[in-house]
């Protein structure tokens, strides 16, 4: 795979990123774009730059660990993955199809490489304390990055898992919270308003960084900050537009869970470039 | 009856559950613990005392735990998370199906304090629908061991097991069924008793008084089978088809909601191998009530006396 802290590059992987998205959803005539496009930087920061791990080797214990606790946002990972390695790109667009590796929501059943099989929301980010508690009783260097969307941490158990996090200190820690600003009824603040943010996740324990979700530079600096940042877990707040890409997706909650039509797919592709 | 058993009062399982977990330590250090605010009940605390670095006390707060333990697990540990069985299964349930069960990740979970017998605290603490709620979890191996002994053995073995196991525990102290000698594997159930004329299986402290039933009904001149499935799932399906085969008359004895746990289980085993008459004891679709232990499993018919009832009525039925 290429690994690169370039601007360029990373911005162009981004560009085929959100353009596999856009067709493989298409293809599948369902699914949910707008979550995967608002999460696309924050996943090729990651993968392409940030994270150490072997698309060669998937199970390298010393990887760091992914789990996309957000899991209906299955497509930008799919892509994620397909563009590093670790999955045949050519079967993107058997989305959702019986059979297909590319499941509805992410399963490891299928696609071995994937730690965590996700899509009920709310249990990823336990799942990946108990991970870095593993790495840290190892020894390890591995780190873990757990991507939350912004109405799952409407759910109890993120809490738990925030006050876990907060008391035992579990510094290899990354949350990342994509902050769309959008759940499938409309808009957060709306169905059950989630600020102050920082000034929760803070009261928590937690080492609270917020970055524009889009800014490959200020990704990249905010998880730099995180892994420098000892004694506490890091929780980047990623400001960003559900949608983001695709101007008729943007900010519109029917994106949420919708498949484009064939005429918004060529659309939406040409928007891209 | 073949042979007899005196049954001594032995220590509870749950006992035996954190005794068996702190020789699990010494011998592997892999092995980890979850637990939630409850380690002084579950006897996690033997082990926490032991290995402080490899227990991870979670809270009042199951779900995470079961969660992180899912994480520990997936990461190449050998897991264990425990609590009451009400707790750890009701408020994990989500957990266990997404993280453990679909995922296939071999975490080991441990519910103690199962059933009407824990008493004094009632109902909301009784765990009468953990059976039913961890057999259906597809590919869990579910656990319920009778006595100190079996739950020694069966807890080491199921650290091995290469897949997700729930183990059901108790609070109090049950009559030792089994001797040192005595081998447990992981699929077998055990045959106690011989005998033609009926069959009572059961699971857990249940098991004991099935034995006492099996004393009563000798006395009367019948020929009694007693068997104990303490692994309720997969079921040894050869031995209950043998059962079957050979009594023509199975009672099913359990301390759980009767149309939801071992019970229909075995019955599944029966209509599918060799068809013969069968009754089903256990908790009749209600809650139970706080008392002592002893008289909430007499209010609630949970005593080798009330099993002989059902076992008389269903051999009348075979005749």
């Amino acid at each position: 795979m290429t690994r690169t802290s370039d601007l360029s590059e990373l911005q162009s992987i981004a560009r085929t990123v959100r353009r596999d998205i856009i067709e493989m959803i298409g293809a599948a005539k369902s699914g949910h774009p707008g979550g995967s496009l608002s999460a696309v930087e924050i996943l090729v920061t990651l993968y392409f730059d940030v994270m150490k791990h072997d698309p060669a080797n998937p199970t390298w214990p010393l990887r760091d660990r992914f789990i996309l606790s957000k899991g209906h946002a299955a497509p930008v990972l799919y892509s994620v993955l397909a563009e590093t390695g670790y999955t045949p790109k050519d079967q993107l667009n058997t989305l959702r199809r019986i059979g297909s590796i590319y499941q509805g929501h992410p399963d490891r059943r299928f696609i071995p490489a994937l730690e965590a099989s996700t899509g009920s929301l709310g249990v990823g980010l336990s799942l990946g304390l108990g991970m870095a508690e593993a790495a840290k009783l190892d020894k390890s260097p591995s780190r873990t990055y757990v991507v939350l969307g912004d109405g799952e941490i409407q759910e109890g158990q993120i809490w738990e898992a925030a006050m876990y996090g907060g008391f035992h200190k579990v510094d290899n820690i990354v949350a990342i919270l994509d902050n769309n600003r959008l759940q499938l009824d409309g808009w957060v603040k709306d169905i059950m308003g989630i600020e102050p943010l920082a000034d929760k996740w803070a009261a928590f324990g937690w080492h609270v960084i917020e970055v524009d979700g889009h800014d490959f530079v200020a990704l990249q600096a905010a998880f730099a900050e995180a892994e420098a940042t000892k004694g506490k877990p890091s929780i980047l707040i990623a400001h960003t537009v559900k949608g983001k890409g695709v101007s008729f997706m943007e900010n519109n909650p029917k994106y949420h869970g919708v498949a484009p039509t064939k005429e918004e797919v060529e659309l939406a592709l040409k928007e891209i470039g | 009856m073949a042979a007899k058993y005196e049954l001594k009062l032995g220590a509870a399982t749950r006992e035996a559950f954190g005794k068996a977990l702190v020789e699990l330590g010494k011998e592997n250090e892999n092995v980890v613990v979850c637990d939630a605010d409850l380690s002084k009940s579950t006897f996690t605390h033997l082990f926490g005392k032991e290995f402080p670095e490899r227990f991870f006390s979670c809270g009042i707060a199951e779900a995470n735990m079961v969660s992180i333990g899912a994480g520990l697990a997936s990461s190449g540990k050998i897991a264990f998370v425990a609590s009451f069985s009400a707790f750890v299964l009701n408020k994990g349930f989500e957990q266990l199906r997404v993280n453990v069960a679909y995922s296939g990740i071999p975490l080991k979970v441990v519910g103690t304090h199962s059933g009407i017998s824990i008493g004094e605290d009632g109902p909301s603490q009784m765990s009468v629908e953990d059976l039913s709620l961890a057999c259906s979890l597809a590919g869990f191996t579910v656990l319920s061991p009778a006595d100190e002994p079996s739950m020694f053995a069966l807890v080491k073995q199921a650290a091995y097991h290469p897949g997700a196991v729930f183990i059901r525990a108790g609070r109090v102290k049950v009559p030792v069924i089994y001797g040192p000698e005595q081998k447990f594997v992981i699929g077998k159930g055990i045959q106690l008793t011989e005998g033609t004329d009926l069959t009572l299986i059961s699971t857990g402290l249940m098991v004991a008084e099935c034995l006492r039933a099996a004393e009563v009904l000798e006395a009367e001149g019948l020929s009694v089978r007693v068997i104990d499935l303490h692994k309720v799932k997969p079921l040894d399906r050869e031995l209950i088809a043998k059962a079957a085969a050979e009594t023509g008359c199975i009672v099913v004895a359990e301390e759980h909601l009767v149309d939801s746990g071992l019970g229909v289980r075995v019955a599944q085993v029966v209509t599918e191998t060799s068809p013969c008459v069968m009754e089903f004891h256990g908790v009749n679709d209600t809650y139970a009530e706080s008392g002592l232990p002893e008289e909430v499993l007499v209010k609630y018919k949970m005593t080798g006396a009330d099993v002989a009832v059902t076992a008389r009525r269903a051999f009348g039925r075979k005749k």
